[in-house]
Order: C-alpha cells, then structure tokens, then sequence
C-alpha cells in the first residue's frame, strides 16, 4: 500500500533496526547517550506503557483460566479465585471445534502455498525478466496492494458464487493464494540476487525453469519464510472474506466462528469459554511471531502493513 | 520443453551476441546497435515471464481487475441477492443508488463517523508510535529488543480475540469498571453508551496499529544522521529545538508514509466496529465499511456497491497524494 520508493528506501533501515538481541558494540545512532538517571526514568516509563499494551493479553489469560460460577459471581475480577483448565476443556469437547481448526488450517495451507508457489515465480519474473508488458504487470501489483478490500468483496463474492465456491474452503482461501505483498518482498529479494549467476547459467545451456528452481529458489529461502509467515498471518486472521463466504458453520474458520459464538447470546456470553478460544486464535500466530520477529518486521518492511 | 525453447539457440550463436556487460539485456540500454538485439532477447522472455506471472495475473484479474471494474458497474444497476446466478439479467438504475445513498441520514452519518476515525485515530496512533520510537531510540541497548517486541505485538494478534477481550473489558461489570470501582467511581457501560462508544471502538484501532508507525518511525529515525544532530547540540539547540528543527523536518517522508497508511486503514475501518458495536449504539459507530457490509447482507447488492465505491474512490486519492509526494524524492 505504499510507493515502491518509500519501500526501496525504508527496507534496508527496518533491517538494520532489526537484531532483535543487539549485538554489544552495537553504535548508540542518532542522538547522543542519554545520562544514566534520565535513562532509568524512561525505561520506567516505557515499562508502564509496555504493561498497558498488555493488559489484553493479561486480561484474557486470567478470564480464561476462571470458572463459570467465579465469572458470574465477579465478572470483572482480574484475577481467578481459583485457576482452572474446564474452559478449555469445554472449548476442546464443543461441537464443531475441531473442524474450525481444521478449516483454519486448511484454508492457511492453501493460501501460504499458493503464495510461496505464485510469488516466488512473479517477483522472479518482475526482477529478473526484461519483458513486454513489465511496467503492467508491475502496476498490477501495486493495484492489487490499493485496492480496499472492503470496496471489491460484493463482486468479489459475485464471482465466488458462479465459480460454485461459496461456502466452501476454496472459496475462502482463493483471493488470498497471490498476495501483493508477496510479491513485492520476492521481487525485492530476487533483485538483490546477482544477475550474473542467472546469465552465466543461460550461458551454460540452462532453461529458464531449471535456472529458476535450481539456482534461484535455493537462494530464496529468507525470503520464501518471509513469504510463508506473513500469509500465513493475513489467512489466519482474515476475518471479513471468510465472514462473507462461509455460510454455515461446515465452512467456518475460527475467528468466524469464535464471533458467531460470542454473537449468538451477546446478553449471556459465556466468557469464560469465548477467552478460551480467544487464546486458541491467537496463540499461534503470537508463536511465530515470538520465534521468528525477524521475518516479520521484514515483511513490514515491504509493505507498511501487516 | 521450455528448457529446450531456451536452449534452441546455439550456444555458440548466442555467445557473441553478448558484447561487454552481462546485463545487457537488463534494464534501459539505448546504446547504438543494441535495440535490435534486445528486442529478440526481450521477446523471448516475454512469453518465459508472463508464465511465470500467470498464477498471480489470474488471481488478479478474477479477484481485483474484474471485482473493481464490476463493483463500478454494479452501483448503477439494482442487482440484488436473487440476480447472485444471474448477474448480467439485472437493470440498469442509473444513479438512483447514489442518490439514496447521499438521501440516506444513516449513510451521512456514517461518511461522519469514518471522518471521526481518521481524523482521532490517525493522529492519535501516530503521537504514540512516534513517541516510542523516539524513547527506544534515546541510547536504550539491553531492553529496547524487548519493548519492540511488546508494541509490535498487537499488530499480528487476532482482531476478533481482541475484540472479545475488549468487550470482557469494557461491559458494564467488565475489568475496567472493576478497577474504577476500586477508585469509588461506578463505571459506564462504555460500549453501549452513544458518546463512549466510539472513542472505545477507537481505542481498539489504535491499539492495533501504534506498533506499525512505531516501527516505521523507528526505521525513519535510524535514517537521521547523527552528526546532524550532534552539530545542531554543539550550537546550543535543546532537545525539543532538535527534534522541532532538525528531527522531523528529516522525518518528513516518513511522516507522509505512515500517515498515509494509517489514512487508509482507517478509511476501511470495519472489523473494529462490527465486532465491538455492530455499529451502535444508535448508528454512533458505523462506518462506511460496515453500511456497505450491512447493505450486502440485506441483499441490496446496487446499494453496497454505491458505498463501496465511495470508499474505493476515497482510498483512490489518498494512495495517488502518496505517490504523487513520495515519488520526488529519489
């Protein structure tokens, strides 16, 4: 969603800012060191706003882990009387759960696939190939970052019905298997690859498809797990396509369904039970993301946009 | 069989063809005498590229190129759910959708609520991710790791999770009015009061979103050199002169992107008032986003589509002020 000058210019920063453990001569940038009292100061202050932002993940850990009678009895203590698993276990043994997951999972792997497949080959065709129609193909990229997703899905979902996809995962995961964003980080990797590898296989005899797979895809690897992570954040949390799609409860993906849930007795919700799946939806995504940071600012970087 | 398209060529046919540089055939080459050669080259691959490219061309133009163009189309006709097999047999309305669009106080009001969105949250989200950025920035070594991991976190969790959270939060006798109690106040019931609403719904899409500019931000000030900096504090400038004078002005281009970005997220806003409010109390939070989804649902394909362009067009602008500003600078 942003300029490809902002991105080219941003992304070799985003790297730098990116070690997530500094290394220990690590230059101190831009302004000059603070004195050792100021700095206590704002790392007290940063700590209070840090535990502010996540107060969410406090509250919703603790509200999973109360009983159904504590949170009726106290709805908003902050912590449990007594901690216990029974919403998850409740949650695990509801009807239909394990075929959200399912879903959920499903409809990811079809759509980090489909990118890892379809992104791998237009970013290596848009930064290696000179070609007729480049400069549309490039700006059908940058259309598809534009373009709202809220102003395309009623012919979006035209289309989907007369492909016979609605209600089916398919259905859900197609728009999403060729991401922009995509793309754009296999595009700005595959620049950084050196031409002269390319041309002195071509020189060797080489097809394009064999230089491709076996010289360039070797390569590629950072960028393919970038690839592979942030599609599979933006399959795993997409939550107004699939809301669209999926029209009964065979098809939901969690989120749906977790909003089904929690909308189906909004006067009653069962919290407890709704945290517990909170956590369920979250959890994965949060994982990767504590493990794998570097991929993820990464593909920020590309973008601007998750 | 490809392999042996690209191989037809004799290697030793191919090889002189190569004069000089080995990416010769890349890029902007206007030397004498190398078009002809180019464009044989540049032909060859255009069939190889547009291969490669067709995964992605495919799911473009059956999922945006069509869908763009269609939802145009579809706001000037009365298609409704019963046409969904049958798209072409609906009637052309002309612009009647647009006018009850704009005939529609609701509608109105929610083009005024969207307005809200971007004019609290936008800046909001920016103050605050600027401000972190500025604060990990300042010398921190050991723990700046850590609080970039913290902001950044809500950017990649579920938005559904949080939502529900948020409503666990902030219900009549959720956690936050828990703690006013504490304090001797007795809360609100924040989500369903008409002036508390939208600054939660709100709240929610900054909490999102602070960890992008923060990292953005973040990104830009690395950018800042530090002699600059150093010089303008030799002169005597204070802390708040150099970032007024010397910081921001540098930042510009950053200030543009995330601002721009932000722009548009909030421009779309939906998943945050749907899951919190539905768009009440009373319409308070509705966003153009959610009348379009709202519209679809009843049915009113000509209507959804109306809408939907109004924010296609919106977004439109402020990705071309984008382009048009950031593009100068290289």
């Amino acid at each position: 969603m942003s300029s490809e000058t902002a991105l080219a210019t941003l992304a070799p920063e985003i790297d730098g800012v990116d070690s997530s453990t500094p290394a220990p001569h690590e230059p101190v940038r831009s302004q000059p060191r603070t004195s050792r009292a100021p700095r206590t100061v704002l790392v007290l202050m940063l700590a209070v706003f840090a535990a502010l932002t996540l107060l969410p993940f406090f509250w919703v850990i603790s509200g999973s882990l109360r009983s159904l009678d504590d949170i009726r009895s106290d709805p908003g203590a902050w912590l449990p009387s007594a901690v216990t698993f029974d919403n998850f276990a409740r949650l695990f043994s509801t009807e239909g759960f394990g075929g959200y997951l399912t879903n959920s999972v499903v409809v990811a792997l079809i759509v980090v696939a489909g990118n890892v497949i379809a992104a791998s080959a237009a970013g290596y065709a848009l930064a290696k190939f000179d070609f007729a129609g480049k400069r549309i193909a490039f700006i059908g990229v940058m259309v598809a970052l534009m373009v709202p997703y809220t102003a395309v899905f009623v012919p979006q979902f035209v289309i989907t019905a007369n492909l016979g996809l609605v209600n089916t995962l398919a259905g859900i995961a197609l728009p999403s298997v060729a991401l922009p964003i995509s793309i754009f980080i296999m595009r700005q990797y595959a620049g950084s690859v050196p031409d002269e590898l390319i041309e002195s296989a071509r020189i060797d005899g080489a097809g394009e498809f064999r230089i491709f797979a076996r010289i360039f895809l070797p390569l590629a690897g950072p960028a393919i797990a970038t690839i592979t992570i942030m599609s599979f954040l933006a399959s795993w949390n997409n939550f107004i396509w699939p809301l669209v799609v999926a029209q009964s409860s065979s098809t939901y993906t969690l989120p749906v369904a977790l909003a089904a849930t929690s909308q189906a007795a909004s006067h009653v919700t069962d919290y407890g039970l709704v945290l517990a799946g909170a956590i369920v939806v979250m959890l994965p995504v949060l994982v990767l993301f504590l493990l794998l940071q570097r991929y993820f600012v990464q593909g920020i970087a590309a973008t601007g946009l998750r | 069989m490809t392999e042996a398209l690209a191989s037809g060529v004799p290697r030793s046919s191919r090889r002189p063809r190569r004069p000089g540089s080995v990416d010769a055939s890349v890029g902007t080459d206007t030397r004498l005498g190398v078009p002809r050669r180019r464009r044989t080259r540049r032909s060859r691959h255009t069939a190889m590229a547009w291969i490669f490219l067709a995964p992605f061309a495919l799911v473009f133009l059956v999922y945006t190129a069509i869908p763009t163009v269609a939802a145009l189309a579809i706001s000037f006709t009365d298609m409704h759910g019963a046409d969904l097999r049958n798209p072409f047999a609906v009637d052309f309305a002309g612009l009647s959708n647009y006018v009850r669009l704009f005939g529609s106080a609701q509608f109105l009001h929610d083009i005024l609520n969207t307005g809200i969105f971007v004019i609290v949250g936008v800046p909001v989200t920016m103050a605050v991710g600027f401000a972190l950025a500025l604060a990990l920035n300042s010398g921190l070594r050991r723990t700046r790791g850590i609080f970039r991991t913290i902001f950044y976190a809500p950017v990649v969790t579920n938005v559904v999770a949080v939502a529900l959270i948020w409503q666990y939060a902030f219900n009549q006798s959720g956690t936050i009015n828990d703690a006013l109690a504490n304090f001797g106040f007795a809360g609100p019931n924040w989500l369903a009061d008409p002036h508390l609403a939208m600054p939660v719904v709100i709240l929610l899409g900054v909490w999102r979103n602070f960890g992008t500019a923060m990292l953005l931000f973040l990104a830009g000030l690395q950018g800042v050199p530090e002699d600059v900096q150093e010089a303008a504090a030799l002169d005597g400038a204070g802390w708040w002169r150099r970032l007024w004078y010397v910081t921001l002005p540098l930042l510009l281009p950053t200030i543009l992107l995330v601002s721009v970005l932000l722009g548009v997220f909030f421009l779309q806003v939906f998943d945050e008032p749907y899951l919190l409010t539905k768009g009440g109390p009373l319409g308070t939070t509705e966003s153009v986003a959610l009348f379009t989804y709202k519209q679809f649902g009843f049915g009113d394909y000509g209507l959804s589509s109306a809408a939907s362009f109004v924010i296609l067009v919106l977004v439109g602008v402020i990705s071309f002020v984008q382009f048009r500003l950031l593009r100068p600078r290289t």
